[in-house]
């Protein structure tokens, strides 16, 4: 598979791992099938992200999936976290949000899908550590604009949707900020989710790859 | 020039008619059912709201499903995501945007009401099923060879899918092309159905093939060139063109140098259609949405019956001067540095190409296309082969859209044009402005 998925370094990186500059998110070790939701969701107009589109569209399902398999199998060592570039009082919020959520607005801590660690787990529910600051910002502000829609029913619409712009700022500014745990605390999300959320356990296609 | 003077006189003569006749033409519209999409029947009488009774053996419906992919219909009357055959994909030709219809059986928005001989009417006549006149982005000039047999079999198949309701997204097309005067002036110039007749003096599975590329295959609706009005100029002859708005383009079937297959052995031109790339082809663009869609479907005989006819077709010889100047001495280096730094992991030192994954750029005709569009398009937004049954893990080409500017695209393509033997003209950076402004991927 690792020469048919040099394309995919241009921008992800080698071996998906992402580069310094900001934007394109990290692939390399995450879930497989949040790979392949993002994968057929690019494809099928779900996320919007043209040139993604444009890549993915002459392939079938069994590919997607062998590409999701590819790229959850990258085990890397992860660069230390960038320091955060913004006051104290913000990144104090942000850890509230991320760890404990606002009961007050029905904001749930992200670490109550997202797993203790925020590492995600399972073959579906991502981490959220390792991400580019502004590619955090970038996605929620999709789901808040309808311009990221997973499947039904969409519990990070929900969540974005309660997140004022500060929040998200705040929350941003922290995840991007903290260090990656090693892999063995990932696999700390425990089903069901607090919220039915869509694509969770979608099939993959049985297909074998070279 | 001839034909751009004729366009503006065709322009000015449907403005004024159309201005003349607007009295007949709101009776005539009323008449055929008033602001509905194309491809949805008016309401009628009770009795017409009764579904038509079909009956569909399993072989029609096999047959049907078979010729659905010959001719890709699912490819424009699919959107992105969307339900199949349930229609909504946007059309873009010079005149607006046509959106495809439901083709489902769904009563009130998909072809719930039609028979088969209104069937017939939209594939032979190009008209709908209440006798409005149908816009050719539905590729009626070739589909009008269909035989009755296979439009009913298609049909047939249509009426098998599960009824989706999804109501037809009205064209936008501009005015005067959004009247049914300039589709009738249209057609009264560019359209003859037009019943298909074998040539006696050929062999049977090169009328076959003559048969799937002209007519279901609808070649001609991008290997053929266009008038200014859209129409195809010798469809028969996919002698190529620039595919309007689309901007790709789609080279002569019939020119060794472009695409042409004449000196091609059939089986490696079998392996195209079915797999999508062969030692020296990998198809690319509007042609990876044909072969994905549809070629690789192809029995082996009508794949072989494709090949047979392509092979066959009249050489164009010469159309192209061969001589062109070498790029300058700095071009080439700064083109050649790039090279190294983003192209010769994959494609090679010496443009030999790696593994069967990455395909040689030395003597590979669509480097020296003499149009470099599709190349700076390639540069520019990357791509995959398509996933077929035969080559089901494509390798694919990342997008240098965001990594490389104009200039240095221009360098490198014009090295690569003029190395290891190649020999096309030169690009400058005005070249590739051209093609990334024109239109971003997607």
């Amino acid at each position: 598979m690792a020469p048919r998925m040099l394309a995919c370094a241009a921008c992800h990186g080698k071996e998906g791992r992402s580069t310094p500059e900001g934007y394109f998110p990290r692939i390399a070790g995450k879930p497989v099938g949040y790979l392949y939701n993002q994968l057929q969701n690019f494809r099928d107009g779900r996320r919007n992200y043209a040139p993604m589109a444009h890549l993915l569209r002459h392939m079938t399902d069994a590919y997607l999936w062998e590409i999701a398999s590819y790229f959850a199998a990258q085990d890397l060592p992860y660069p230390p976290a960038a320091a955060a570039k913004v006051p104290a009082s913000t990144l104090d919020r942000g850890a509230q949000l991320a760890l404990h959520g606002d009961a007050a607005r029905g904001i749930p801590a992200c670490a109550q899908c997202h797993g203790p660690a925020l590492a995600g787990g399972g073959s579906y529910v991502p981490g959220l550590l390792g991400l580019p600051r502004d590619y955090i910002n970038g996605q929620i502000g999709a789901w808040k604009a309808g311009q990221r829609r997973p499947h039904a029913p969409d519990c990070m619409a929900r969540v974005a949707n309660a997140l004022t712009p500060e929040d998200i700022g705040a929350v941003s500014a922290w995840l991007s900020a903290q260090a990656v745990p090693p892999p063995s605390s990932t696999s700390s999300v425990s089903l069901p989710l607090p919220w039915p959320c869509g694509g969770i356990g979608a099939a993959a296609p049985m297909k074998e790859a070279p | 020039m001839r034909r751009s003077r004729a366009g503006r006189w065709w322009a000015v003569a449907l403005a004024t008619a159309a201005a003349l006749a607007l009295l007949a033409v709101g009776i005539l519209w009323h008449a055929a059912g008033g602001l509905q999409g194309p491809g949805v029947a008016a309401t009628g009488t009770a009795a017409a709201l009764q579904p038509v009774s079909h009956v569909q053996d399993t072989g029609t419906v096999q047959r049907g499903e078979y010729l659905a992919r010959l001719g890709n219909c699912m490819g424009c009357h699919t959107a992105a995501g969307g339900a199949a055959f349930a229609g909504g994909r946007g059309i873009e030709t010079p005149f607006g945007t046509v959106y495809a219809p439901n083709l489902t059986p769904d009563i009130g928005t998909g072809l719930g009401r039609w028979t088969a001989d209104d069937f017939w009417g939209a594939m032979h006549h190009g008209k709908s099923r209440d006798g409005r006149l149908l816009y050719p982005a539905f590729p009626y000039p070739s589909y009008t060879y269909v035989t009755r047999q296979d439009a009913d079999d298609l049909f047939g198949y249509l009426r098998s899918l599960p009824a989706v309701e999804q109501a037809n997204r009205p064209h936008t097309l501009r005015f005067p092309f959004s009247t049914p005067l300039a589709l009738a002036a249209w057609r009264t110039l560019y359209f003859r159905p037009q019943a298909w007749a074998a040539d006696a003096a050929r062999p049977p599975e090169w009328n076959r093939g003559a048969y799937l590329v002209q007519g279901l295959g609808h070649c001609a609706a991008c290997h053929a060139p266009r008038n200014s009005w859209g129409a195809t100029v010798d469809a028969a002859g996919l002698r190529g063109g620039m595919m309007p708005v689309q901007n790709w383009l789609a080279p002569s079937l019939a020119a060794p140098e472009e695409a042409g297959v004449s000196d091609w052995p059939v089986d490696e031109i079998v392996s195209l259609l079915q797999t999508g790339q062969t030692p020296r082809a990998t198809v690319s663009g509007p042609m990876a949405e044909v072969v994905f869609g549809s070629t690789q479907y192809l029995r082996a005989e009508d794949a072989r019956a494709m090949a047979v006819y392509l092979q066959s077709l009249p050489v164009q010889a010469g159309r192209h001067p061969q001589e062109v100047p070498a790029p300058h001495a700095a071009v080439m280096e700064r083109g050649r540095a790039v090279y190294a730094s983003r192209c010769a992991q994959c494609h090679g030192d010496a443009g030999q190409g790696r593994d069967g994954h990455f395909p040689a750029l030395a003597g590979n005709r669509a480097v020296n296309l003499h149009n470099p569009a599709n190349l700076v398009r390639m540069v520019l937004e990357g791509g995959y082969a398509p996933a077929t049954t035969g080559n089901p893990w494509p390798a694919g080409m990342p997008p240098f859209n965001q990594v490389l500017g104009d200039e240095d695209i221009a360098a490198v393509l014009s090295y690569v044009r003029n190395a290891w033997g190649n020999r096309a003209a030169a690009l400058g950076a005005i070249d590739v402005y051209r093609v990334r402004e024109r239109r971003a991927p997607g």
